[in-house]
């Protein structure tokens, strides 16, 4: 136990600082692709985005990140078969591990998942670094699998929405009207989803417990108030005829832009809720290992603190302030096919398979949801062109990530063993 | 900076591309109405000058449909099938072509046209041209269809433009007989060589409306599902 006694404090404040950067890459890299979406089919200004990103990401992080928090702080290993101070040291690695790879990674433009990335490396150190009983390798089988799901099943509800605007408001006569009718139901349904996983799963940490039947009831309050402020919103949406001339469904798609706002909310809150886990779960089971003097058993016990969520919030934001905007810009430039009754539909798919996910605990790549989803819209034959030659991509980055990220830190466990120990 | 991967998934949609293309082979094949007004009045320098702009747009085209060629490549998943899009593209690209040889060769032989069948000739051609103007207008349709999923009620409206389309070039059909027949009536008074290339240039006058019917078929197939 010396180490703990020994370096405690050390030990603490280079995790946080481990913990914030890598809470800052997500910020200033990852949030880019799930608020791109909306600045490209220019729903939503630059500022906005960035505004939008900021607040939600924030209380996604710190209302709803606690249950994938829990899984990577406890969740991958068995933290009893491991001794604490080799524990501490190797979350630390982990972190190191994925920080330093997603770096390459995104200087290269590899489609690397920060979600991959930190996975492998605590596996990596738990299996490797301290013994293969270590990792509770039944919990991988789910956290893969869903690796796999959340694209299927955000590609599936994606194809299925759009599929819904298209026999409910596009192919009807007066697509504008109908647009303002229907539009506020899924709005609705924006505010529905994400709150009723958050409530039902979230809240515990922040001390609000509420049964099934309040959280349906206050999700669907929720809702109810997006879609009143939806509607105010749409009030104010004329149709324009000089731009219907040249192109019929630019009314319409003005209606759509204002649905947009809300299915990015909900999209940064869903990004909040599952990747700030994979700044601050090592964090956590550190800060855990550490306060309970190195006792395992109660570390593992204890509940994900919530400054630890809120350090992870504030570094997304920090890291959407200093460069992440620069990300979403350029992003934006580059995704200007997707219009916002498309992007609607892939924002709102993406939102609800990663909220649903973050609520079993699952830590999951919002990008590769995404990727899904708009591929669900490609296969109702929404948008202009895909290049499928990415999906290979991500396919191959998948595969090299989980050994890399564990290579990476059975490194730096090594070497901070030489220093520590 | 590397391009980010999810900007990547995004590929150039052709339908923009195909539309300019379109606009563009319309643009070249419209130049036969004064092409043909400078020709009756004889003003061999504005017929040459025509002759040149119509060679001009005709390139223009060429490029487009190159730049729309290139950036189609087998990996590229699109909403409607690869193949249906470059065979209308090359349909499209047969517009400009003919009206092109139109020009080259009623200026390359100086060709008069007989005063009795200059009314009626400058009717089919106006006509002809009416028809490629119809399948650019159908043409134009392509990113409200993209907005539809390619389904529903954009479908119906462009089945409606195509079957305007072919009623146009079935008007072309007939007008084309009433001038042969004219022709015939006059061709013993003429030089039989000229006759000869009257009788041809009114075929490849049809021809102008016939391609674009056919840009019509070809896009009514892409909807097909």
């Amino acid at each position: 136990m010396s180490l703990v006694a020994d370096y405690g404090l050390v030990l603490l404040v280079l995790a946080c600082a481990f913990g914030f950067f890598m809470a800052w890459g997500v910020g200033a890299n990852d949030v880019a692709n799930a608020m791109g979406t909306s600045v490209g089919s220019k729903a939503l200004t630059i500022r906005q985005a960035i505004l939008i990103a900021m607040l939600f990401e924030f209380c996604g992080a710190y209302f709803a990140g606690g249950e994938v928090t829990e899984t990577i702080k406890n969740g991958i290993l068995d933290a009893t078969q491991i001794p604490p101070d080799l524990f501490i040291l190797g979350m630390m690695s982990s972190l190191l591990a994925a920080g330093s790879w997603l770096m390459i990674a995104s200087v290269k433009g590899w489609p690397v998942s920060t979600t991959h990335s930190i996975v492998g490396a605590v596996i990596g150190f738990g299996a490797v670094g301290v013994s293969v009983d270590a990792v509770h390798w039944g919990a991988i089988g789910p956290i893969v699998a869903s690796w796999v799901v959340t694209p299927f099943m955000s590609g599936v509800i994606a194809f299925g929405l759009f599929l819904s605007v298209q026999a409910l408001i596009m192919n009807s006569d007066n697509p504008f009207l109908r647009a303002k009718r229907y539009v506020p139901m899924y709005m609705f349904l924006t505010g529905f989803m994400v709150s009723i996983m958050t409530f039902s799963k979230g809240l515990k940490h922040v001390g609000i417990d509420l049964t099934t039947a309040q959280s349906t009831l206050l999700s669907t309050g929720v809702g109810l108030v997006v879609a009143l402020i939806g509607v105010a919103l749409l009030s104010r949406i004329r149709m324009d005829d000089d731009a219907d001339k040249s192109f019929h469904y630019a009314s319409v798609e003005k209606v759509f832009a204002i649905l947009m706002i809300f299915t990015a909310c909900s999209m940064a809150f869903a990004h909040g809720a599952n990747d700030v886990a994979n700044a601050v779960g090592p964090l956590a089971a550190v800060v855990g290992a550490i306060e309970a003097g190195g006792d395992m058993l109660i570390g593992a016990k204890s509940a994900v603190p919530g400054w630890v969520l809120l350090l992870g919030a504030v570094g997304i934001v920090v890291g959407l302030a200093t460069y992440g905007w620069k990300v979403i810009a350029t992003i934006g430039k580059g995704i200007t096919e997707l219009t916002p009754s498309r992007g609607f539909a892939a924002e709102l798919a993406t939102a609800s398979t990663v909220v649903t996910a973050s609520a079993l605990g699952l830590p999951v790549s919002t990008t590769h949801t995404l990727v899904g989803a708009v591929l669900g819209i490609g296969l109702a034959r929404g948008i202009g062109a895909l290049n499928l030659s990415v999906i290979g991509k991500i396919f191959t980055s998948w595969v090299v990530t989980l050994p890399v990220g564990a290579l990476l830190s059975i490194l730096y466990f090594t070497l901070l063993r030489i220093l520590f120990l | 900076m590397p391009t980010n991967p999810f900007v990547s998934l995004f590929g150039r949609s052709p339908i923009g591309p195909m539309q300019q293309h379109m606009a563009k082979a319309h643009e070249c094949a419209a130049q036969l109405v004064p092409f043909f007004q400078a020709v009756i009045a004889e003003d061999w320098e504005r017929v040459e000058q025509l002759q040149k702009d119509m060679a001009r747009m005709e390139n223009e085209a060429d490029k487009l449909k190159k730049d729309v060629r290139q950036h189609l490549p087998k990996s590229l998943f699109l909403p409607v099938p690869r193949s249906d899009l470059l065979d209308l593209l090359s349909v499209q690209d047969k517009i400009p072509n003919r009206a092109k040889d139109i020009a080259g060769l009623m200026l390359g032989r100086q060709m008069r046209i007989p005063q009795p069948l200059q009314a009626p000739m400058l009717a089919y051609v106006s006509r002809c041209v009416e028809a490629s103007a119809q399948a650019l207008k159908a043409l134009k349709e392509l990113d409200s269809l993209l907005e539809t999923g390619f389904g529903g009620r954009e479908v119906a409206l462009v089945e409606k433009m195509v079957e305007e389309l072919e009623e146009i070039e079935r008007d072309t059909d007939r007008m084309q007989i009433s001038i042969r027949r004219e022709l015939y009536a006059l061709e013993k008074e003429l030089p039989p060589v000229d006759v000869m290339f009257m009788y041809k240039i009114i075929e490849w006058i049809g021809d102008v409306a016939d391609r674009a019917e056919r840009v019509g078929n070809r896009l009514e197939q892409l909807l097909a599902r």
